[in-house]
C-alpha cells in the first residue's frame, strides 16, 4: 500500500519542493515554516504586503550571499524531486532556475541579441582561435540572432533583434529580460518579481499572455505580485504569505480577489477600539492640491489632501506608490508643483527654511541619511534646526552669534529623559546610537522647532517592537496633550491603524481613498492594490 | 572576584587598545620618529634647546596656513589644496603694502587689510567653481592651484611694482625674492619675545596664531559656522533643514582662502623673505600634511588637529635635517625625508574611507 502511495507521487513530479523554509536574521525571524511545490506548466503566484518574506523567500531560492552569510535557513529544497542545497546564485542557474529582475540588468549599449546572448555566446573557430584556444573564437553572430529570434518569438515580439536596447520602451526591456532567461535550455522555472509594477496596462496584458505561453511550454513559473486581478487571471495556485507566516495556500478555483486582500493585510490590529476624535467640526489645517512631486521611486502624480487640526493622519500604500512622496515634497526635500495652503496662507513649495518657518516639522524616513549628522552629538543634533530656523539657543551680539552651550545641554537633558533616548550623555555621537534612540533624536529635533504639524515618514522602520511601541505612543501624547496635528507615513497598516483617526491610501501616485481604521482588511486589502478607488 | 578582576583588567586593556587606535597609528609613528630624532641630536651634540626653538618658530610660522584646511574640511570640499590660491592673495597684498611705503606694523596689518578683500573675491569665484565639480574638489583643487601659481608668474613677471626694493633694476616685474628687512621681517616675532633655558619663545607670533585659531573655532560655534558643518558633514540633512549647501561650501572656501593669505604673510614675516613665482607650488601639500598629521582626515578637522598636526610636522624637518646632515653626508636628504613624510601621509589620510 505504502509503495503504490509513493510511486502515485513520484508519478506527479515537481520542478520545485519547498519544504519547511525559515530564516532568521540577527534573532529577528522573518520567515516561518514555509512549503510550497509546483509542477511543470504551472503558475504559482506568491501574494503579500512589503516585508511579508516574499523577497527573503526568492533570496533563498537563489542562494543570495545575503542568506547565507547571516546563517543559511531552514528546512529543504528540492529540485525536480533531487535535495539541493543552493549555494550561490550561479548554482540556481545551472540547477534551472531563472528570474526575471524588478530592475532591468541589460546593457544598454548592446544590441537584443547580445543582451539575451551575454556570456553564453555560441562561437565558431578562426586561425587564432586554433593555437590561442576558446577565448579567440568568433562569436556566430547568425546562430545568435537564430536563438534570440526564437526566444522572441515565444513572447509574440515582433522586434529586430539586432535593434539596440538603450532606446527601447520600458515595456520591451521587460520583455528582453524574460527572452533572456527562455533563452537558457535547462530553464524549468522561472521567477517573475513584480515584473507589472513598471509596465503600462496593455504591456502587463501581453506579459501575462507571455507568461501563459512560457507555462504551456512546461516551464513552471512562480510569479510575485502585488496586483490581486492578475493573480487571479493567470495563476493555477496561490500562496499568501504575512508577517513571515504561510496564511493559506488555495487554488484559483477556490478563491476570489476579496478573499486574497483579506487574507495578505489580516486582522492584526489590537487596539482600534479606543476612541477616535470627532474632527469633522474641526477647520482645515493644510489643504493640499493637486501636489505632484518628483521623488525617484515615489514620486507623486497630483494628490488632493485635507489634514485637520488636531487629527492624526495616516498615509499608507504599497512602497513605490508615492505615500513617501507627499512629506518629502511639501517639506521641500524633492521638485515638486501645487498649492499648498497651511493655516490659510499659502506654503512656498522647494523651499525647505520657508516651509518650517510656517511651523512645519519632518521626521524623515531616510534616518541616517537625512534625518541625522551622525558624527555630531546628540544635543547638536536635536537643537540643530531650532538654532537654525528660529535662532534658538544661540546668544546673539549684533552680527555675531555663539551656541549657548547652557540652554542646549539643558535643552537636550529634557529631551532625553522626556523621549526616554538611551544613550551614555547629550554629548554622544548620534552614530552610536540603537535605531530606535536615533529615531528619538530625530523626533526630538522636530519638536525642538515646536511645529503646529508634524509630519512622520515610517517612524518605525528598522527599530525593534519595543521602541517602536514607544515612538508610537510618543506620537499620541504629542497629539493629544499638545494638540500637534501628525501625518504619519508608514507601509505598516497596523500601525497606522492603532494610532490614525483616519487613513489616507496611496496608489499610483494618487489618493486613491481615504478610510478609517476600523473599516475592514477586505477594504484596505483591495484599495492598496489598486482594486477600487475612492471608497471613502 | 578573581574572574571579575581579569575581566576588568580586559576591558581596561581593549579600552587602551581602543584609546590608542583612535589616536592614530601614523600619528603614534610620527611621534615615535620625532622622539627618537630628538634623542638622536642629543647624542650627535645638537643643542636641544636650539632644536625647539627653531620646532617654535616655525609652528607659528605654518600654523596659520595649516589652520586654513579647517574651514574647506569642514564645508565638505575636502582638504584645501587650492592655498596656493589664498597665498597669491596675500603675497599681493604683502608687496602692496611696500609699494605704499609701509614700515613695521603697519606695514603687517596693511598687507592683511589688502589681502583679505582679495581673498573673500578669490575664494568666492573658486568656492563658486568647486560647487560645479563635486565630488572631484581635491583633485580639481591641486590643478587649479598648479595653475593659478603659473599665471601667475606672468603676472609677476609683468606687474607694475615701482618701489626699488622688489622691482628688477631694469625692465618690468618683480624679483623672486623680496626681503622685508626694514620693512615687516620678524614683526610678529619679535613682539614681547623672551628667553627661557635657551629656548627663545616669540610670543608675538604664537598669540597671533593663538588668536586665528580662537576666532576660527568661535566661528563654527556660530549659527554660519553650525550650517557650515552641517552642510559638510551631511549635505541632505542640512538642505532638509532649509540651508543653502552650495552658499555654505563658498563661504568655506572663502574663510579658507582669507587665511592663506594671512597665513602667508605670518610665513612671509618670520621668515624675512617674500617669496614669489614657483614658490607656492606646494605649500597646500605641506600644510594638508601637518593637518593630517594632527589627526584630522579629509572630513574631519578640529583646531587641535592643528596645533598638534602643526608642531610634530614642523618638529619633524626642524630635527631632521641636522641630524641627517651628520649621519649622512648625502646633501639631500631632509629633503627626502620632508618629502616622503608629507606625501605619505596625504597617500595614507586619501586612502582611509572618506569621513567613516
Amino acid at each position: 500500500m505504502q509503495r503504490i502511495r509513493d510511486r502515485t507521487l513520484s508519478k506527479e513530479s515537481f520542478v520545485l519542493q519547498m519544504d519547511g523554509i525559515g530564516k532568521e536574521y540577527y534573532g529577528n525571524r522573518v520567515l516561518n515554516d514555509i512549503s510550497l511545490a509546483i509542477r511543470p506548466g504551472e503558475i504559482h503566484g506568491i501574494v503579500g504586503e512589503n516585508g511579508a518574506g516574499k523577497s527573503t523567500l526568492m533570496n533563498i531560492l537563489f542562494g543570495m550571499a545575503v542568506i547565507h552569510s547571516t546563517g543559511g535557513h531552514d528546512g529543504t529544497i528540492k529540485i525536480d524531486g533531487k535535495p539541493s542545497h543552493i549555494s550561490s546564485p550561479l548554482q540556481a542557474m545551472q540547477l534551472g532556475i531563472g528570474m526575471v529582475h524588478q530592475e532591468f540588468m541589460l546593457i544598454p549599449g548592446y544590441s537584443i541579441t547580445e543582451n539575451i546572448k551575454l556570456n553564453r555566446e555560441i562561437t565558431k573557430d578562426n586561425i587564432f582561435s586554433r593555437f590561442a584556444g576558446e577565448r579567440v573564437k568568433t562569436l556566430n553572430v547568425e546562430a545568435m540572432q537564430k536563438d534570440a529570434r526564437k526566444s522572441l518569438d515565444t513572447l509574440n515580439m515582433n522586434i529586430e533583434e539586432w535593434a539596440v536596447v538603450s532606446g527601447l520602451p520600458v515595456g520591451h526591456k521587460q520583455f528582453i529580460e524574460i527572452a533572456r532567461e527562455l533563452d537558457k535550455t535547462n530553464l524549468k522555472l522561472l521567477v517573475f518579481d513584480e515584473p507589472t509594477a513598471v509596465l503600462t496596462e496593455s504591456e502587463a496584458d501581453r506579459l501575462l499572455d507571455a507568461m501563459k505561453h512560457i507555462a504551456q511550454a512546461g516551464i513552471a513559473i512562480l510569479f510575485i505580485t502585488h496586483r490581486l486581478h492578475e493573480i487571479i487571471e493567470v495563476c493555477d495556485t496561490i500562496t499568501v504569505l504575512r508577517d513571515g507566516h504561510l496564511v493559506v495556500q488555495k487554488e484559483k478555483e477556490n478563491t476570489d480577489i476579496y478573499e486574497l486582500a483579506e487574507m495578505m493585510v489580516g486582522s492584526r490590529i489590537t487596539d482600534v477600539t479606543r476612541e477616535i476624535p470627532d474632527i469633522s467640526a474641526k477647520s482645515t489645517i493644510l489643504s493640499v492640491k493637486n501636489l505632484q512631486v518628483d521623488m525617484p521611486g515615489e514620486s507623486v502624480k497630483g494628490v488632493d489632501l485635507e489634514v485637520k487640526e488636531g487629527e492624526i493622519l495616516g498615509i499608507g500604500g504599497l512602497a513605490g506608490h508615492g505615500k513617501l512622496g507627499i512629506s518629502n515634497g511639501v517639506m521641500g526635500l524633492y521638485d515638486s508643483t501645487g498649492t499648498v495652503m497651511f493655516r490659510g496662507t499659502p506654503v512656498t513649495l522647494n523651499n525647505p527654511f520657508s516651509v518650517i518657518n510656517q511651523g512645519l516639522a519632518f521626521v524623515s524616513e531616510d534616518r541616517r541619511g537625512v534625518g541625522l549628522l551622525l558624527n555630531s552629538s546628540i544635543e547638536l543634533n536635536i537643537v540643530f534646526s531650532a538654532i537654525q530656523a528660529h535662532n534658538e539657543f544661540v546668544i546673539k551680539r549684533g552680527p555675531f552669534s555663539q551656541m549657548d552651550d547652557k540652554a542646549i545641554r539643558a535643552y537636550a537633558r529634557k529631551m532625553i529623559k522626556d523621549l526616554d533616548i538611551r544613550c551614555t550623555g547629550p554629548q554622544q555621537p548620534t552614530r552610536r546610537l540603537s535605531g530606535g534612540n536615533q529615531q528619538k533624536v530625530c523626533i526630538a529635533r522636530a519638536l525642538a522647532l515646536k511645529p503646529k504639524l508634524l509630519f512622520v515618514s515610517e517612524p518605525t522602520r528598522g527599530i525593534d517592537i519595543g521602541a517602536k511601541k514607544l515612538v508610537l505612543e510618543t506620537l499620541v501624547r504629542l497629539n493629544k496633550e499638545f494638540g500637534m496635528t501628525v501625518v504619519m507615513t508608514s507601509s505598516e497598516l497596523a500601525e497606522l491603524r492603532s494610532i490614525c483617526g483616519r487613513i489616507a491610501i496611496v496608489t499610483e501616485g494618487k489618493i486613491a481613498g481615504v478610510l478609517k481604521p476600523t473599516d475592514s482588511d477586505v477594504d484596505f486589502g483591495l484599495m492598496m492594490a489598486g482594486e477600487i478607488n475612492a471608497a471613502g | 572576584m578573581q574572574q571579575v578582576n581579569s575581566e576588568q583588567q580586559i576591558n581596561r586593556f581593549d579600552h587602551v587598545k581602543k584609546q590608542i587606535l583612535s589616536f592614530g597609528i601614523p600619528r603614534i609613528i610620527i611621534i615615535i620618529f620625532l622622539l627618537s630624532l630628538w634623542i638622536i641630536a642629543t647624542f650627535l651634540d645638537i643643542p636641544f634647546p636650539r632644536l625647539l626653538s627653531d620646532t617654535i618658530v616655525r609652528w607659528g610660522m605654518n600654523g596659520v596656513l595649516v589652520l586654513s584646511m579647517v574651514p574647506s574640511i569642514l564645508a565638505g570640499t575636502g582638504l584645501y589644496f587650492g592655498l596656493p590660491i589664498g597665498i597669491i592673495c596675500g603675497l599681493v597684498g604683502g608687496l602692496l603694502a611696500i609699494e605704499m611705503n609701509l614700515v613695521g606694523f603697519p606695514a603687517f596689518l596693511g598687507a592683511i587689510a589688502f589681502s583679505v578683500p582679495l581673498a573673500l573675491l578669490v575664494g568666492g569665484a573658486y568656492g563658486w567653481m568647486l560647487n560645479k565639480i563635486k565630488g572631484s574638489e581635491m583633485t580639481v583643487a591641486t590643478y587649479a592651484g598648479f595653475s593659478i601659481v603659473s599665471l601667475m608668474c606672468i603676472f609677476w613677471a609683468m606687474a607694475p611694482f615701482r618701489s626699488p626694493e622688489m622691482a628688477w633694476p631694469i625692465g618690468r616685474g618683480v624679483r623672486v625674492t623680496i626681503s622685508l628687512e626694514g620693512r615687516y621681517a620678524r614683526v610678529l616675532n619679535e613682539f614681547l619675545s623672551f628667553d627661557i633655558f635657551g629656548v627663545m619663545i616669540p610670543t608675538g607670533l604664537i598669540l597671533f596664531f593663538i588668536f586665528m585659531c580662537l576666532a576660527v573655532y568661535l566661528f563654527f560655534r556660530s549659527k554660519t559656522g553650525l550650517a557650515i558643518k552641517a552642510g559638510g558633514e551631511n549635505p541632505r540633512f542640512a538642505q532638509a533643514t532649509g540651508i543653502d549647501v552650495d552658499k555654505t561650501r563658498i563661504i568655506g572656501t572663502m574663510l579658507s582662502t582669507v587665511l592663506g593669505a594671512v597665513g602667508i604673510l605670518v610665513y612671509a614675516q618670520s621668515f624675512g623673505f617674500i617669496q614669489l613665482y614657483m614658490a607656492p607650488l606646494f605649500m597646500g601639500f605641506l600644510a594638508a600634511a601637518a593637518v593630517l598629521i594632527g589627526g584630522a582626515s579629509i572630513s574631519r578637522a578640529t583646531i587641535l588637529n592643528v596645533l598638534i598636526g602643526t608642531f610634530l610636522f614642523q618638529g619633524l624637518l626642524v630635527a631632521a635635517l641636522p641630524v641627517a646632515n651628520r649621519v649622512a653626508t648625502l646633501g639631500s636628504l631632509a629633503e627626502i625625508s620632508r618629502i616622503i613624510v608629507s606625501n605619505g601621509i596625504i597617500l595614507y589620510a586619501l586612502a582611509q574611507k572618506s569621513g567613516e
